[in-house]
């Protein structure tokens, strides 16, 4: 039975205290798709080109309105195989805990990076952990890795992009930056924001699955929000981007928040959004398969990718234009 | 509110048609919030050519004088003081860096979002001393007065104030009494003007016969403002008033009161407009040990400008953004050198984020 309710150094020590945090804590929660195996490395087979991918997740607080560091983890590295039009099939979590950590929140995060992987249909192959000195770190910091199989229809590529594709978001930008700031500043009148924080992969590869090379390119917008992603675009492209303001969906009370605390939200962080680039005759198909599905519901195609320039411009919801710029460092909340 | 914004926009096209001025007009926003509004909404590329908004003296940080920035620094070295600033703050440079330089020299600061917040951060502290930052116009001021009775009340030994609250009106009398400074109307601030009242306008409408027009902060606000400005140009009128519906004339007395209760005015120092009597706020003797100008024994700090740095000029409206060598080279968000890139209401930091490279418009 484990002892105290803290992580302690010796957890990390390959002793009988690391035996007992992986069979009791670790392996009921995240091993339970692969029983019984301890190897050193996992052995499985795929289909075809496959995709890899590794992010490393480090969040305050660990626990936010709606997810938590496990959920996210998996989702990140989902998402990334995602939007590279593959299947996510296999994925490593490596855990650095805390001494000091509690227990309990541990066994939270591990149920809910199971429960994350069950629904998205990864399984969790091979894992590590590792316990550091109180002042190393902040609670905790997962790092998983993933493999995806491409999808073979899948030809996606900044340099697939041409002039009249349409730029499609699958819902309201910026909800996981103003959830997570929100919980962390304890500010009560931004409570009723729910981070995003999900698997974008069902809604993006039945994109490809069903329109094929007439989706040309994909991106999760996570940090540097929206903004980054479509100036990325135009400079990698060359391309003006032209985005229509009143398209772009919204979240009430996230831009609420946003305006109260000086935010842009289109630099803000999203953990479940999908910004696709289609082309034009695809647009609207693309569009209904996105609004198919629960989280993407509220989809929209929010612009078009223009002539040679390379700038992001806006059409704002009264009709002025300005440009979107790439998005600098961390966005501080204003004064009055 | 499109079909309104249109219709602002027409009108307002008709006006500044038949005012058969040879120079453009010149309408300044007083507030950093308006300044941001008018880039984040593209409403440059909806007025005519011949009307200018320019950028006013109303974002906090940008008129926060050097020294101010330099003592506060040197306070964040401080061993056993943390400094609790609103977050546009952090970023400024000063002679020996930012506050942030500090932090990561192992300065504490802490990014508050009200006064109370601060008194909060001093009781969880007992051993520290705590000061906050009390920078802003009569918006942020009220805050700064509650928290500092709070303190008072409840006996925070261990809190403080430094204090380089301003006065809005008294920088708005400044500009218009600058020989070399054209302002045709003032574009004045809601926040600011739903505690001041609109009627705190009107000696400036008397002395200088220009229009003062109080406006929200949405874009069909902006505009009627703006509208309204115009109007009375055509007409030779020149009036304080608000289009703002929640702004009356009197404003919010019982703000007014807590400001006088805690505070009093005094000459303070003002980037680029220099000292301006009657302009700041003290703590009165009643909270002098709230002070920490009066506790803290301070480090003289100088006023200065920032080598290459047009700020003051951008915020009296003698140049624009794009007029600085330093805009969009040496000086970005990433890197500013000025608080008008730092703040996220400063003009420079609007004009990088909003305004096409290419639209160095003259407007
Ligand atoms: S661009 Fe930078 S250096 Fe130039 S005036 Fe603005 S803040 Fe100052």
């Amino acid at each position: 039975m484990m002892r105290g309710g803290y992580i302690e150094l010796a957890h990390g020590g390959g002793g009988q205290l690391t035996s007992e945090l992986l069979d009791e804590v670790i392996l009921p929660a995240v091993g339970g798709q692969q029983p019984d195996k301890l190897t050193d490395a996992a052995v499985f087979e795929t289909a075809g080109k496959a995709a890899f991918t590794t992010d490393t997740f480090v969040i305050r607080p660990l626990e936010f309105p709606g997810g938590d560091i496990g959920k996210l983890a998996v989702c990140g590295t989902v998402n990334d195989l995602a939007v590279c039009g593959a299947t996510p099939r296999y994925l490593s979590l490596a855990l650095v805990l805390r001494e000091g950590l509690e227990i309990d929140l541990l066994r939270r995060v591990l149920a809910s990076a199971a429960a994350e992987a069950r629904d998205a249909g990864v399984t969790i192959v091979t894992g590590d952990t590792k316990v550091v000195e109180r002042d190393a770190c902040d609670g905790m910091i997962i790092n998983t890795a993933g493999i995806g199989e491409i999808l073979p229809g899948a030809r996606l590529g900044f340099e697939r992009i041409r002039a009249g594709d349409r730029v499609l978001l699958s819902g309201p930008p910026g909800e996981h930056a103003i959830a997570v700031m929100s919980r962390r500043e304890r500010l009560s009148f931004s409570s009723e924001v729910v981070s995003d924080c999900c698997s974008i992969h069902r809604p993006a590869l039945e994109l490809v699955e069903r329109l094929g090379e007439r989706v040309r390119f994909m991106r999760d917008p996570t940090r540097g929000g929206l903004a980054a992603t479509l100036t990325e675009i135009a400079e990698a492209t060359g391309r003006d981007v032209e985005i229509d303001e009143s398209a772009i969906p919204v979240n009430r009370a996230a831009e609420a928040a946003a305006e109260m605390l000086g935010l842009d939200l289109l630099s803000a962080a999203n953990e479940g959004k999908l910004v696709a680039v289609v082309a034009e005759d695809a647009a609207e198909q693309a569009r209904e398969m996105l609004a198919g599905h629960e989280i993407s519901a509220r989809a929209a195609v929010i612009g078009t990718v223009g002539a040679a320039g390379g700038l992001v411009e806006m059409i704002t919801r009264v009709g002025g234009r300005r440009v979107i710029q790439k998005p600098y460092g961390e966005q501080l909340p204003r004064i009055c | 509110m499109v079909k309104a914004v249109a219709e602002l926009c027409e009108k307002i096209h008709d006006t500044v048609a038949r005012l058969d001025d040879t120079q453009p007009v010149r309408i300044m926003e007083v507030c950093g919030t308006h300044t941001m509004s008018v880039a984040r909404n593209g409403l440059r590329s909806l007025l005519p050519e011949p009307l200018r908004l320019i950028s006013g003296p109303g974002c906090p940080v940008c008129v926060t004088d050097q020294s101010y920035i330099d003592s506060a620094v040197a306070l964040a070295k401080r061993p056993g003081v943390i400094v609790a600033t609103y977050g546009d703050m952090v970023r400024v440079p000063g002679r020996s860096g930012s506050l942030a330089d500090a932090r990561a020299a192992g300065g504490e600061v802490e990014v508050v979002y009200s006064a109370d917040q601060a008194v909060e951060l001093a009781r969880d502290n007992p051993d520290s001393r705590v000061v906050f930052l009390g920078v802003g116009f009569e918006t942020t001021a009220p805050g700064t007065a509650l928290a500092v009775k709070r303190a008072s009340e409840e006996d925070v030994r261990n809190f403080s104030v430094f204090t380089a609250h301003k006065l809005i009106v008294p920088a708005m009398r400044a500009l218009l009494s600058s020989p070399d400074i054209r302002i045709d109307g003032f574009l004045c601030p809601g926040h600011v003007s739903v505690i001041l009242g609109w009627g705190a306008y009107e000696s400036l409408v008397k002395e200088f016969s220009a229009p003062c027009v109080v406006a929200g902060f949405d874009p069909a606000q902006i505009l009627s403002g703006i509208a309204e400005i115009l109007r009375q140009l055509e007409a030779g009128e020149s009036a304080a008033c608000s289009v703002y519906p929640a702004v009356t004339r009197e404003g919010n007395r019982r703000a007014m009161e807590l400001l006088d209760e805690v505070f009093v005015a005094d000459p303070a120092v003002w980037r680029a407009l220099g000292k301006i009597p009657d302009s700041g706020l003290e703590l009165r003797d009643e909270y002098a040990r709230f002070d920490a100008a009066r506790q803290l024994d301070l480090p003289e700090s100088e006023s200065y400008e920032l080598p290459g740095c047009r700020c003051g000029d951008v915020i009296c409206g003698r140049c624009r953004p794009r007029d600085c060598g330093l805009f969009g080279t040496q000086c970005t968000p990433r890197e500013p050198v000025g608080p008008c890139m730092v703040s996220s209401e400063g003009a420079c930091a609007a004009a990088y984020k909003y305004e096409a490279p290419a639209a160095a418009t003259e407007r």
